[in-house]
């Protein structure tokens, strides 16, 4: 370990969802962590209980309510917050940041900015000049150079009770990978690396697409063979529309791609699994989403690539189903015939 | 044929922002050149020895680099090349064999002793010998005979040839961010980096700097260019520095980095062409090349780790672009383009313009019109950030940075090779995205972008290279049609301009059959072939495909291909 007098900084965490927690909890074990959330009431109440979301918290964990204070005290922040609040988070801390910080953020969606009075399914077209991976949000929205993601397969609960796990570090700079490699890694968890960012982060979104339309297989009482044709497809699937929208087909068959892919569509502990499971099930998606706790990044990322997938004319069949399914009424038997019956062709063709 | 006389232009001149050519670093670097050459020598051996550092890996590169030199030797050789050199690559040849003879120790201290000779001849070819009386005398010259020229060309009067109407400035017309890049010439480093089409382009700017007041700047001028004694007059005298593009070994890029490196360091204001080369297809550049790029990136993080304080000096990136009717070499550009597409071959440098045939041009292009712009764009930091007046970088929302802080981890400057890599791409991105942004749109760019893209319309089914083979006498486009589109395109341009994307001539604007003739007049004037033409019934024709495809591609990357 070096020993250079500002390592002995806090690091940094935005956001104290599950994961932001986990992370938190983990960062902990090598070094003074701040952890930031933004309801002041949710600071002061873990600060006293040491507990959220039924983790208890490390003790070298500080709870903060101040972004101002947190990029003045840290070098290096993991942004953990859902999709949708990004970018406006972002806008908040980048008046504190500076180039020599890093950033490597852990959300898995992404970020649209439609015209005013617009919504996804309104616009006439959505591509890349609209849709943008959280790094690049970093990179609009502040003068941070130095970013890179997390992705992979993080099961929060698991993580908490110390089973074994991966995670990938991606990021175009050396230096970003083994900084957050030295801070995450430890004798329960593994840490990959990988050169290509938006890869990285475009595997991680899609996934959870294929996740949702998982829990709809198991919602309709279907095993395991129904299970791999839907993964091994759902991986060709993400290969084809990431590479439309700028990632390499390595990093789809990475720990960020088919590590998470595997776990996610087998855990029903996932949000993504529980809203595809209920939709089979037959409940509607509006009372789906009404009682969860946290963002199913997965809804808003099939309206998204949908519109995507128009554009850059890719074929994304699981995908065009399941919007068919939330947003027009088709039952998920409908859309589960409907790709039975499709005539596919051929197994790999992307290699 | 009949030119359209472009508005009389109201560039003023420009006071020198330093006094005596004593006081430019350029003067400076080359007063001490055999001190900065062994120093360059130096600092580029640590570097070799830093990316070869066991025995082996050394001795491996000097023997594939005199391999590789002996072949160039035998292969392609040029007029510039000195002539002692299959000497010298035998002597090195002979030595690197007796090394197997010898002690490790003898022998270690004998390979240490041939780098730095190898290293030592490829500073020396390097360096750049800037003589102030030379300077001064090209100055003097130049300007007397461009004016000259001018003048007698164009007041077809007896004794017309010694008045003094029509000056450069007529000609050649400089925009967009002038006052901040003599600002920023006061503040800090500049280190300029135009577009590249044409081998003229190097004396443009060269005229351009003297024109705005500017100490010379040192240039990367391509070795090549060396061969044409006229040119190598000029540049010899411009503080030039010579870049041999057939050298690709390690000692010889490595030094050459380091001579670009150590002169920014010292305050010495360069010249890059990023592209490396002349583009050969017209594209404005979207490849750039790193090497030389990255020493702007190198040299700043080296200026702030050796100087802890405030105040250090800070390196300036000013991106140029160079728009012009015509380009002399237009049809071996785009042959040579054609022939090579596709496939990442090495140009063969072809210069088949002596002294004699550039004069002559200089001749056609002083009298018969067709005007050359110059748009300077706004500085930019070795990030790529934006500068102001003062040279402060600022962010996307106008905030104040300090670029020491991206050189930083855990609060100290350090050096990171593979970020300053990184660094440089980023760079190379924004200059790129400058170049497009600042570029000026003709009229003979416009026309040959619509013409070109309307005929290709017409024959869906054949490929770029099928449709070029198409015989030109079967295409034709009627003039109504043509305007039509012409007007929609150039719409699309206005547009562009508003939005910050794009800027065009003032001569775009205004009736649009006006606008047409003054680019049809113009696109590639002096080709023996015209790109385009206007037939009897005014309709319009073309006799090279392959150079209006090249005058076309000026304007790609905008998007403007499906309005056609």
């Amino acid at each position: 370990m070096t020993s250079k007098s500002s390592s002995d900084k806090p690091v940094g965490v935005i956001g104290a969802g599950n994961f932001g927690t986990v992370i938190a909890n983990i960062l902990a074990l090598n070094r003074n962590v701040l952890l930031y959330a933004r309801n002041e009431e949710l600071v002061r109440k873990i600060s006293q209980t040491r507990e959220n979301r039924g983790h208890s918290i490390h003790k070298n964990v500080t709870m903060t309510g101040s972004l101002e204070e947190l990029a003045q005290s840290c070098d290096v922040i993991f942004p953990m917050v859902p999709s949708a609040h990004f970018r406006e988070m972002m806008q908040k801390l980048s008046p504190f940041l500076h180039p020599y910080h890093i950033l490597i953020h852990g959300t898995k969606g992404f970020d649209i900015t439609l015209p005013k009075g617009e919504s996804i399914e309104s616009v006439k077209k959505l591509s890349r000049k609209e849709v943008k991976t959280m790094s690049e949000v970093i990179r609009e929205e502040s003068v941070v150079v130095r970013v890179g993601c997390l992705a992979g397969p993080n099961l929060a609960k698991e993580l908490s009770q110390r089973q074994p796990g991966a995670t990938v570090i991606a990021s175009h700079f050396q230096e970003v990978i083994q900084t957050g490699k030295r801070l995450l890694r430890t004798e329960r968890f593994q840490v990959y690396e990988n050169s290509d960012l938006v890869g990285v982060e475009i595997a991680g979104v899609l996934k959870n697409i294929i996740a949702i339309a998982s829990g709809a297989l198991s919602g309709l009482g279907y095993g395991e063979n129904a299970k791999g044709l839907l993964v091994s497809r759902g991986a060709v699937e993400m290969v084809y529309m990431g590479r439309a929208l700028g990632g390499d087909t390595k990093a789809f068959l990475g720990v960020a791609g088919i590590g998470d892919l595997v776990t996610t569509c087998n855990s029903p502990m996932s949000r993504n699994f529980t809203v595809g499971y209920r939709l089979a099930k037959g409940e509607k998606l509006k009372d789906i989403l009404e009682d969860m706790h946290e963002v199913a990044e997965g809804v808003n990322t099939i309206r998204i690539v949908k519109k995507c997938a128009d554009y850059y004319n890719v074929r994304a069949l699981i995908t065009e189903n399941l919007y068919k399914v939330l947003f027009e009424d088709l039952t998920v038997q409908e859309a589960l015939d409907y790709l039975m019956r499709y005539p596919l062709n051929m197994d790999i063709d992307f290699l | 044929m009949e030119i359209l006389e472009e508005k009389k232009n109201k560039n003023i001149g420009y006071e020198p922002i330093l006094e005596g050519i004593p006081d430019w670093p350029v003067y400076q670097l080359s007063k001490n050149r055999k001190e900065f050459v062994e120093e360059v020598t130096q600092k580029a051996i640590e570097q070799i020895r830093l990316l070869r550092p066991s025995r082996k890996q050394l001795i491996d590169e000097l023997e594939a680099t005199v391999f590789r030199e002996q072949n160039r030797l035998k292969r392609n050789r040029w007029r510039v090349d000195p002539r002692d050199e299959p000497r010298f690559w035998s002597h090195i040849k002979n030595e690197l064999i007796e090394l197997s003879n010898k002690t490790t120790e003898e022998a270690t201290r004998k390979e240490e002793a041939l780098l730095h000779e190898i290293v030592h001849r490829y500073a020396n070819e390097i360096a750049g010998n800037f003589k102030p009386s030379r300077y001064r005398f090209v100055r003097a010259i130049t300007k007397f005979w461009f004016v000259r020229l001018l003048n007698g060309a164009r007041v077809k009067k007896f004794g017309a040839i010694f008045r003094n109407q029509y000056t450069l400035r007529d000609k050649i017309h400089i925009v967009g961010k002038v006052k901040m890049l003599r600002e920023l010439a006061k503040k800090g480093t500049v280190v300029m980096v135009p577009t590249h089409f044409s081998n003229l382009d190097s004396i443009l700017i060269g005229w351009i700097i003297h024109s705005l007041g500017l100490p010379a700047f040192i240039y990367g001028a391509g070795l090549n260019l060396f061969n044409i004694s006229i040119f190598a007059y000029f540049m010899n005298s411009l503080g030039a520095y010579k870049v041999d593009r057939r050298k690709k070994n390690l000692p010889y890029l490595e030094t050459l980095k380091m001579y670009s490196n150590l002169a920014l360091q010292k305050g010495a204001h360069s010249i890059f062409f990023p592209g490396g080369t002349r583009s050969r297809s017209g594209l404005i550049e979207k490849q750039l090349k790193l090497g030389l790029l990255s020493t702007t990136v190198e040299a700043q993080r080296n200026l702030y780790l050796e100087n802890g304080g405030t105040d250090t000096r800070k390196i300036f990136v000013v991106p140029v672009t160079l728009n012009y009717h015509f380009v002399l070499e237009a049809p071996d550009l785009i042959e040579d383009y054609l022939q090579v597409k596709g496939q990442d071959r090495y140009f063969p440098e072809q210069d088949k313009y002596g002294s004699f045939t550039l004069i002559k041009f200089l001749f056609k292009f002083f009298t018969k019109g067709s005007s050359i712009s110059v748009s300077i764009g706004q500085g930019l930091d070795v990030m790529g950030n934006y500068v102001d007046d003062n040279g402060n970088s600022l962010d996307a929302h106008g905030r104040s940075i300090n670029p020491r802080e991206y050189f930083m981890t855990n609060g100290q400057v350090t050096a990171d090779k593979q970020r300053e890599n990184e660094y440089t791409r980023m760079l190379a991105a924004k200059i790129v995205s400058e170049y497009h942004r600042i570029n000026r749109v003709f009229a003979s760019h416009l026309v040959a972008f619509v013409a070109f893209e309307m005929w290709l319309r017409k024959y869906p089914k054949l490929d770029l290279f099928g449709f070029l083979r198409l015989p030109e006498e079967e295409l034709e486009i009627p003039y109504e049609e043509f305007r039509a589109t012409f007007k929609k395109v150039r719409k699309e341009i206005y547009r562009l301009k508003e939005k910050g994307k794009v800027y065009h001539a003032t001569h775009l604007k205004g009736d649009a059959d006006v606008v047409i003739r003054r680019g049809v007049d113009n696109v590639g004037i002096f080709h023996l072939k015209r790109p385009l033409l206007k037939n009897k019934k005014g309709n319009i024709v073309t006799q090279d495909l392959n150079v209006l495809y090249y005058y076309h591609n000026r304007l790609v990357g905008y998007d403007l291909e499906k309005l056609i």
